[in-house]
C-alpha cells in the first residue's frame, strides 16, 4: 500500500485536513475518514446520485472524485445545507410535500436541487426533471420530489438566500 | 378523493410531517452502512464467477497470510443447518437452502454465489484478500430460462429435488420444485359456453427491486456469547430467527438492531451478510461490517422471477367472462420458492369468473434465489390476465373499463382462496376511473394509445406489537418494531393520536431492537399501517384504561363513573375533570409510571384493488415508448396520511413503468448478468415519467378499527398490463414479452422478430 497524502480542503465552510490514499474517492473519505455519512453510496460508479456533493460550486458524484483532488477546494455536503437548526427551503419543502419515503436518495436530491436553484431560480418542471435525471429514487416515482423542488424554488424567489 | 361515508376523524386524513423527516433531509439518519463501531473490521465476500459449478477445493491460506487479514470463513465454518422451513413474512425459506445461499458448500448455483468471507483491517485489504483465495471448480452447463429448465434433458441444479404436487413427489429428480393446481367450476363447460376465446403466451424477465441502499450488516459477538447485529432490514425479528437458525444459536443470544432502511420492496427480508458478519465477529473478537456493492446486489440478492404464462380466457357475446385457464411457470432462482402461487391466485381475483383452471410451476434456474418484490408474483400474472381481458373487451366492442366493471368481483363472490371476498373496492375503483378527468379527456395524435388494467393484492395481516408510555407532559412514547420504509412512524403515530384523543405532535414513535418490543413480522405485505396500526390502537385503548384505573383512586370514584372524550377525562356528573395533559402530570407526579401494550395477529380481509390508466406514444422509428399521462386509482380503505398513500401509488406505478419498458436481467449464455449496474439496468429517472395522478378510493376495511387496507403493493400490479394495452392501442400489436424496450417494440411492430 502506498503512503497517505495530506489534503487541506474546506468542507461546509470549515477548513478540514485529512490523510488519504491516492486511490480513495471523496465519498470514501467523507464517510469513512470524516464521519460525514449523510452522503450516501448507492452504486459507487456515478449512476445514482446518492453521493452528490458540490465541489467549488459544481455538482459532482463524490464517488467519482478522488479525495486528493479536493486540495484547496470547497466541498459542500448535505450536512452543510441547513444553517444550524434552520432548514433550507428545499429541506422544508421535501418534508411538507412528502417527497421522501425511505430517504436514502434524499441527501443527493437536496444537494443536486440546491445546485440547480442557485444557478437557475426559475427552473420549470421540465428543467428540474432534466437536471435531476442523474439522481435515482426508487420509492416516490419522482412526482412529489419535482413538486417539492418547484415549491422551494418559488419560496426562494420570494425570499432569496441571505435575506 | 372518492369517498364512501366514513367517520369524522381528527388526525386521520391529515398530512403532518413525519417524525423521522428532519434526520432524513439533513443527512443525520443512520442507515445500514452508516454504522461505525470502535475497532471495527471490514468484511468482503468471495463470490462464484460461474453460474453452475462443483466446488472441488477452496484454499484460503494465502489470504489468511496477508497482513491485515484477521479471519476467512467458508461453508465449513457454518454449523449444519436444519432441513426445515422458516417463514419470512411474505415468503419463506428452507433453512438448509438458506444456509447454502449464505455460503455455498459443495456446488455454486449462480454467478455471485458466496464462497468465502474475509475480515480485515480495511475494506481495501479485504478486497485484496479475496484475490488470494483459490477455488477449484468443475464448471457445469447452466440453465437460465424457465421453460428450458423444465425440459427433461435440462441440467439439474439439485440432484435430490423432486417435483412436489398433490400426487406426492415425482420419481425422477427435476428442476420443477412444485406443481400446484387450482380448479374452480368446470373449465370445459366454461369454454363451451364462451362465444369469444383469446389465447396467448406471455413471458417476463427477472427484475430487481432496485432499492438504492445496498445491503449492509455489522455484528459484534461478545465473550459472553451475546451477538448483536445492526442491519438494514424489513424485519429485525425474522433476521434474528434466520441468524439464530443458520448459526444454531439460541434466540436469547441474538439481538438485531434495525437501522434506517434505504428501500426494500420485499428484497430486504432474507439474510445474506448478517450470518457472515456474525461469524467473522466471533472468530476475530471484533465488530465486523459488511456492505455490498451494486453489482453484488444485482448478482447475489433476490430479484423476482422471470416468468412464462400461457393464458386462455373466454366470454359470452353479452360480455360475461365465463372461463379462464392459465399455466404459469416462474423461475425461483437457485433454490425453490418463487411466488407462482401468489401470481396464480391474484391474476383473476378482481373478477367474478365461474370456471377456472390454474397450473402453477415453481422452477429452479442458475440465477440468484428470488425473494419477495412488491405484490410478489402478481404483476407478471396480471400482465397476462389483464391483456386477455383487454383483448376480449376489444373483440366484443365493449369499453375496457366497463367490461371490467360488468365482470368485477365484489363482496361475497368467490375470492382467490376459494372463500368469498370480504368487502372490496374494485367496482368503486373502476367507477372512479370511468369518471376521472384522464379517462374522459380525448387522446389525439398518431402513434398514441390509452390502456387500462386492474390489479389485486391480498394484503398480509400477521403479527405486530407496540408499547405506549405516558410522559409527565402529556406526550406519549410509542415503541414499535416495524421498520419504517415509507412513513409508518407517522401513520402509526396518527392512529395512536386518534385513539388517545391527543395531538399528533404529542406522540413520539421509536423503532427499536428485538430485545425492546414484542414480536413484529416484517414490514411487508402492505401490513404495517394495517396490522401494526391495530396493535397501536389496542395499546392506546389499554393506556386509556390504565389512566382511568389510576383516576379511580385519584378521584375516589368507580371506573364506570369516568368517561373520556375530546381529550378530557371527566366523571359522569362532571364534578371532576381534567385534560389528558393535565392529568398526565398529576398522575405521574404522585404515582407509578403508566404504560400499556398491544399485540395482534391480524388476519386477511383487507384486500387491495387498483385500476390504472395510461396514455403512451410509441415512436415508430426508434421504438421508444413515452408515457404521456398516468392515473392510478386505488382503494386504500381509509387513507391515514393521504400524501403517503399517494406516494405509494406513484412509486409503485413508476416501478411498474420501469418493469414494463426497460428493466430486465440480461444474461449471456454462461450465466453472467451483462447489465449489473444502474447504468445498464435501466430504472426510470425523473426524465422518463410524467406526474403520476392519483385517485384514492376509500371503501373501509371491515376488520380494521379505522378501516385501513394496506396500500404499498397493489400499485405495482396493473402498470405492466396497462402499458401493454396502451401500446397495443397505439400500434395494433399485442406485446406478450417484457420489457417493451425500443428494440422489442421495433421487432414486433415491424414483424422482424
Amino acid at each position: 500500500m502506498s503512503g497517505k497524502t495530506h489534503v487541506t480542503t474546506t468542507i461546509n465552510g470549515e477548513r478540514t485536513e485529512f490523510l488519504c490514499e491516492p486511490r480513495q474517492s471523496l465519498l470514501e473519505v467523507l464517510r469513512d475518514e470524516l464521519g460525514l455519512t449523510g452522503t450516501k453510496e448507492g452504486c459507487n460508479n456515478g449512476n445514482c446520485g446518492a453521493c452528490n456533493v458540490t465541489l467549488n460550486g459544481a455538482l459532482v458524484n463524490s464517488c467519482c472524485v478522488l479525495a486528493v483532488e479536493t486540495q484547496d477546494a470547497e466541498v459542500r455536503t448535505v450536512e452543510g445545507v441547513a444553517a444550524g437548526d434552520h432548514l433550507h427551503p428545499l429541506q422544508r419543502s421535501f418534508l411538507e410535500n412528502a417527497a421522501l419515503q425511505c430517504g436514502i436518495c434524499t441527501p443527493g436530491f437536496i444537494v443536486a436541487a440546491k445546485a440547480l436553484l442557485e444557478k437557475e431560480p426559475d427552473a420549470d418542471e421540465a428543467r428540474i426533471r432534466h437536471w435531476l435525471a442523474g439522481n435515482l429514487c426508487r420509492c416516490t416515482g419522482y412526482d412529489k420530489i419535482v413538486r417539492a423542488v418547484l415549491d422551494a424554488a418559488a419560496e426562494m424567489r420570494r425570499a432569496p438566500a441571505g435575506a | 378523493m372518492a369517498t364512501t361515508s366514513k367517520p369524522q376523524y381528527r388526525v386521520i386524513g391529515t398530512r403532518p410531517v413525519r417524525p423521522d423527516g428532519i434526520d432524513k433531509v439533513t443527512g443525520r439518519a443512520q442507515y445500514g452502512a452508516d454504522i461505525r463501531l470502535a475497532g471495527m473490521l471490514h468484511g468482503k465476500v468471495k463470490r462464484s464467477p460461474h453460474a453452475h459449478a462443483v466446488i472441488k477445493k477452496i484454499d484460503v491460506s494465502k489470504a489468511l497470510a496477508l497482513a491485515g487479514v484477521k479471519a476467512v470463513i467458508t461453508a465449513s465454518d457454518l454449523p449444519e443447518a436444519e432441513d426445515k422451513v422458516q417463514s419470512l413474512g411474505e415468503s419463506s425459506a428452507n433453512l438448509r437452502e438458506l444456509s447454502s445461499n449464505v455460503l455455498a458448500a459443495h456446488k455454486v448455483l449462480y454467478r455471485g454465489h458466496p464462497i468465502a468471507a474475509v475480515a480485515a483491517t480495511s475494506a481495501q485489504v479485504a478486497r485484496q484478500a479475496l484475490e488470494l483465495i483459490h477455488v477449484e471448480y468443475e464448471v457445469l452447463r447452466p440453465v437460465l430460462d424457465v421453460r428450458e429448465a423444465m425440459r427433461q434433458d435440462a441440467p439439474l441444479l439439485h440432484d435430490g429435488l423432486r417435483t412436489r404436487s398433490s400426487g406426492g413427489a415425482s420419481e425422477r429428480p427435476s428442476n420443477v420444485a412444485a406443481h400446484t393446481q387450482f380448479r374452480f367450476g368446470d373449465i370445459e363447460q366454461g369454454f363451451a359456453a364462451a362465444d369469444v376465446i383469446v389465447e396467448r403466451e406471455f413471458a417476463t424477465k427477472m427484475v430487481h427491486q432496485g432499492y438504492i441502499e445496498p445491503q449492509a450488516a455489522t455484528a459484534t459477538w461478545n465473550a459472553d456469547g451475546q451477538l448483536t447485529v445492526w442491519t438494514s432490514t424489513q424485519g429485525a425479528f425474522t433476521v434474528r430467527a434466520q441468524v439464530a437458525e443458520v448459526l444454531r444459536q439460541p434466540i436469547s443470544k441474538v439481538k438485531v438492531v434495525p437501522t434506517e432502511i434505504g428501500g426494500g420492496f420485499g428484497g430486504k427480508t432474507v439474510v445474506y451478510l448478517e450470518p457472515l458478519a456474525a461469524l467473522l465477529a466471533k472468530q476475530t473478537g471484533k465488530p465486523v461490517k459488511l456492505q455490498m456493492d451494486r453489482t453484488e446486489v444485482f448478482e447475489a440478492t433476490g430479484p423476482t422471477s422471470g416468468t412464462s404464462i400461457k393464458m386462455k380466457m373466454g366470454a359470452t357475446k353479452a360480455g360475461k367472462i365465463v372461463a379462464a385457464q392459465a399455466e404459469l411457470a416462474y423461475e425461483s432462482g437457485a433454490f425453490p420458492g418463487s411466488p407462482v402461487v401468489e401470481g396464480s391466485l391474484t391474476m383473476l381475483a378482481p373478477y367474478d369468473i365461474e370456471h377456472v383452471l390454474l397450473d402453477a410451476y415453481d422452477v429452479v434456474v442458475n440465477k440468484p434465489k428470488t425473494s419477495a418484490y412488491r405484490a410478489p408474483g402478481a404483476p407478471a400474472a396480471a400482465f397476462a390476465a389483464e391483456q386477455a381481458i383487454d383483448e376480449l373487451a376489444e373483440k366484443l366492442g365493449i369499453d375496457p373499463l366497463k367490461f371490467r366493471l360488468q365482470n368485477s368481483a365484489f363482496e361475497g363472490v368467490r375470492g382467490p382462496l376459494g372463500r368469498p371476498h370480504a368487502l372490496i373496492g374494485h367496482g368503486e375503483c373502476l367507477e372512479a376511473a370511468l369518471s376521472s378527468p384522464h379517462y374522459n379527456a380525448p387522446l389525439e395524435g398518431p402513434n398514441r394509445g390509452r390502456g387500462v388494467a386492474s390489479g389485486y393484492w391480498f394484503n398480509a395481516g400477521m403479527r405486530s406489537s407496540a408499547t405506549v408510555t405516558l410522559q409527565p407532559d402529556g406526550s406519549v412514547s410509542l415503541i414499535e418494531g416495524s421498520t419504517d420504509i415509507g412513513g409508518t412512524r407517522a401513520s402509526l403515530a396518527m392512529q395512536l393520536a386518534e385513539t388517545l384523543g391527543i395531538e399528533y405532535d404529542d406522540v413520539k414513535p421509536s423503532v427499536v431492537d428485538t430485545d425492546s418490543v414484542g414480536y413484529n413480522d416484517v414490514t411487508g405485505g402492505s401490513r404495517v399501517t394495517y396490522a401494526s396500526g391495530m396493535a397501536v390502537h389496542e395499546a392506546g385503548l389499554a393506556l386509556q384504561r390504565e389512566i382511568i384505573e389510576r383516576l379511580t383512586k385519584h378521584w375516589q370514584c368507580a371506573r364506570e363513573d369516568i368517561e373520556y372524550g375530546d381529550g378530557t377525562f371527566r366523571t359522569k356528573d362532571a364534578a371532576k375533570q381534567g385534560t389528558f395533559k393535565e392529568l398526565a402530570g398529576q398522575l405521574l407526579g404522585r404515582g407509578a409510571g403508566i404504560m400499556a401494550s398491544g399485540s395482534v395477529q391480524a388476519g386477511f380481509g383487507s384486500a387491495a384493488l387498483a385500476t390504472h390508466i395510461v396514455d403512451v406514444e410509441v415512436d415508430p422509428e426508434t421504438g421508444k415508448v413515452t408515457v404521456l399521462r398516468y392515473t392510478a386509482v386505488q382503494d386504500a380503505g381509509t387513507a391515514i396520511h393521504p400524501s403517503y398513500v399517494e406516494g405509494q401509488m406513484q412509486g409503485g406505478a413508476v416501478q411498474g413503468i420501469g418493469w414494463a419498458l426497460n428493466e430486465e436481467y440480461y444474461y449471456d449464455d454462461s450465466g453472467r448478468m451483462a447489465n449489473s449496474s444502474f447504468l445498464d439496468y435501466r430504472m426510470p429517472t425523473a426524465l422518463d415519467v410524467p406526474m403520476i395522478d392519483t385517485i384514492i378510493v376509500e371503501v373501509p376495511s371491515p376488520v380494521h378499527p379505522y378501516g385501513v387496507r394496506g396500500v404499498g403493493e397493489v400499485p405495482i400490479v396493473p402498470p405492466l398490463a396497462a402499458i401493454a394495452n396502451a401500446v397495443y392501442r397505439a400500434t395494433g400489436v399485442r406485446q406478450t414479452q417484457l420489457p417493451m424496450s425500443p428494440r422489442r417494440i421495433l421487432e414486433t411492430t415491424l414483424g422482424i422478430e
